[in-house]
């Protein structure tokens, strides 16, 4: 059966800025499927080349933290004439933007949590830029907590490489841990802190951090004092 | 009723506009131009400003059919923008409102074109892109706040159209933007050019850096021809724009976009960003030069809510600065 038609008889879960995601079943096991489908407003060879880029990206840094073992979606199947990607279900889990906010409305013991949790998102967003992949679009929405079925800490789990690409330059880790402080900062209010937790955590974890840091500073200085003629 | 009257200009252009609730009584413009290959000057762009300000100030109240006593508020814009230029508008909307005695009321440039676009066209609670000369940014408004979600980490869309314009010699006349937008449609060969979005950011320095190395080389060689490069250097970027208002749009369930700024009035940018609309279910407003490109109705507009809401700048507080972001000002106009 082509993909276009298995994807008729799958169960659209949403449909976001750059894709489709169904939700079906892939030789007996529950699976995401991932379609990038054409952007119209572009220049069709514009289009194919980033999406089928895109597509490659997603994939290779997917295989390339589950190496090294950063939790990330299996990759079951990918289509390049579809540019779709078949991915493991990630069972029993919620986004850490749902963590975070829940955590902030219940108000007694949580605060040492999030702690943890924030310190286990700069360990392993370390260990991942240690690995040279660079996310591109990281927000707490694409990070996923596994609940296992023993009582034991959830798992992190990373997704949505969809802008991903591989680089050893301090530069682009600095700009993937500012978007990062955007994203975390406009959906979490009041989250300072916490983000500084994990800067601390991330830095203490990777072998080359401190350079990195030193780039997201001078990015945030881009950012914010930009002159702005016009 | 409440008459505002607004003095623009924080770049090349000067403009003043008188506002009477909704109304754009009058909006004349003048725009400081230099030759082929050559940006403008802050001291120049002053001296520009200083020649013309008077006799635009007498069209505009000329066209508008009032009298310094009709007016009722005076706007300016406090910045973003280049010193010299800000500093020059600034100090004839100072004298003019002691000569009137009026109260002064010191604006921010990106809420003028925000709340401009907002009157001509209607748009309640839209995603704004505004993008020009010196910004690039991706709006929403929250709690009190334009809040900026997505921006350019190094220089503005408008910028890096300008100065590829200087390296091929194409004439700033009217602006260097239209003539690329004109060029453009006779493009057809399309080359691929670097294509940078990170989150909701955007980066053109790459872009700009390939072609002003390749772009002579190219031309000289037959490669493609300068409308080639014009045509693939708009679909590029306004790809890169109108990707990051959708990701915008999907991270704050909104189903409106505005664009705003000098580069808003790019037909083939509002082409592409209609598509993507049509595509969400989602409703496009734009304007055309006379409100996009910068002038003094969005001034005395942005002025005219400020004013209303209780606002005034005392003398001694009206200074002017180059840096003045977006999401610095608190919006008491809106709930």
């Amino acid at each position: 059966m082509a993909v276009p038609e298995f994807l008729q008889t799958a169960e659209l879960l949403k449909q976001g800025a750059e894709a489709r995601v169904y939700r079906a079943e892939f030789l007996g096991k529950p699976a995401i499927v991932k379609e990038r489908f054409p952007k119209r407003y572009r220049h069709p060879t514009l289009d194919e080349k980033l999406t089928h880029r895109r597509t490659t990206q997603e994939v290779r840094s997917i295989l390339r933290c589950r190496r090294a073992g950063i939790c990330a979606p299996v990759v079951y199947f990918v289509d390049y004439t579809s540019h779709c990607i078949f991915l493991e279900e990630i069972i029993g889990s919620s986004t850490v933007r749902d963590h975070i906010a829940s955590a902030q409305q219940s108000d007694s013991g949580t605060e040492q949590k999030l702690q943890q949790l924030a310190e286990r998102v700069g360990q392993i967003l370390a260990r991942m830029h240690d690995e040279d992949v660079i996310h591109g679009d990281l927000t707490t929405s694409n990070m996923l907590l596994r609940h296992s079925q023993k009582d034991g800490e959830p798992e992190l789990v990373l997704i949505d490489f969809g802008l991903s690409y591989i680089s050893a330059l301090p530069e682009d880790k600095g700009v993937d841990l500012y978007v990062l402080e955007k994203a975390f900062l406009s959906t979490h209010p009041n989250t300072e802190a916490l983000f500084e937790k994990l800067l601390k955590s991330y830095a203490a974890s990777s072998k080359k951090s401190s350079a990195v840091i030193k780039k997201l500073d001078e990015v945030r200085l881009r950012g914010r004092k930009r002159s702005m003629v016009g | 009723m409440t008459v505002v009257i607004g003095f623009e200009g924080s770049a090349n252009k000067i403009g003043i506009g008188i506002i009477r609730d909704g109304e754009v009584l009058s909006n004349p413009r003048r725009t400081y131009i230099t030759p082929p290959g050559q940006g403008f000057m802050p001291s120049d762009t002053a001296r520009h400003h200083r020649a013309v300000i008077l006799t635009v100030l007498k069209e505009a109240l000329e066209q508008a059919g009032l009298k310094p006593a009709d007016i009722d508020c005076v706007a300016y814009t406090k910045g973003p923008g280049m010193g010299a230029p800000l500093v020059t508008v600034a100090l004839v909307a100072r004298t003019v409102a002691q000569l009137w005695g009026k109260p002064l009321l010191g604006v921010n440039h990106c809420i003028g074109h925000i709340e401009m676009g907002r009157l001509i066209t209607k748009a309640n609670n839209p995603t704004v892109l505004y993008v020009s000369g010196g910004n690039t940014q991706v709006i929403a408004y929250s709690e009190r706040r334009y809040r900026i979600f997505g921006e350019t980490i190094d220089i503005a869309v408008g910028n890096c159209l300008d100065r590829f314009a200087r390296v091929i010699k194409i004439s700033n006349d009217p602006s260097p933007g239209y003539n690329i937008e004109q060029m453009a449609k006779k493009g057809s060969q399309y080359v691929e050019l670097p294509y940078t979005v990170k989150g909701m950011d955007v980066s053109f320095s790459g872009i700009l850096s390939y072609i002003e190395e390749a772009a002579n080389k190219m031309l000289s060689s037959g490669q493609c021809t300068a409308e080639d490069l014009c045509f693939s250097l708009q679909e590029t970027v306004f790809s890169m724009l109108v990707e990051i208002t959708e990701r915008a749009m999907a991270h704050c369930g909104s189903q409106e976009v505005l664009i705003v700024g000098g580069v808003g009035c790019n037909l083939r940018l509002q082409e592409m960003m209609g598509v993507m609309c049509q595509e969400r279910g989602a409703k496009l407003f734009a304007t055309d030069e006379r409100f996009c490109i910068d002038n003094g109705a969005m001034i005395a507009q942005a002025g005219w809510e400020m004013f209303r809401s209780g606002q005034v700048t005392e003398l001694e507080d009206s200074w002017i600065t180059q840096r003045y972001r977006t999401d610095e000002v608190e919006v008491t106009w809106r709930d």
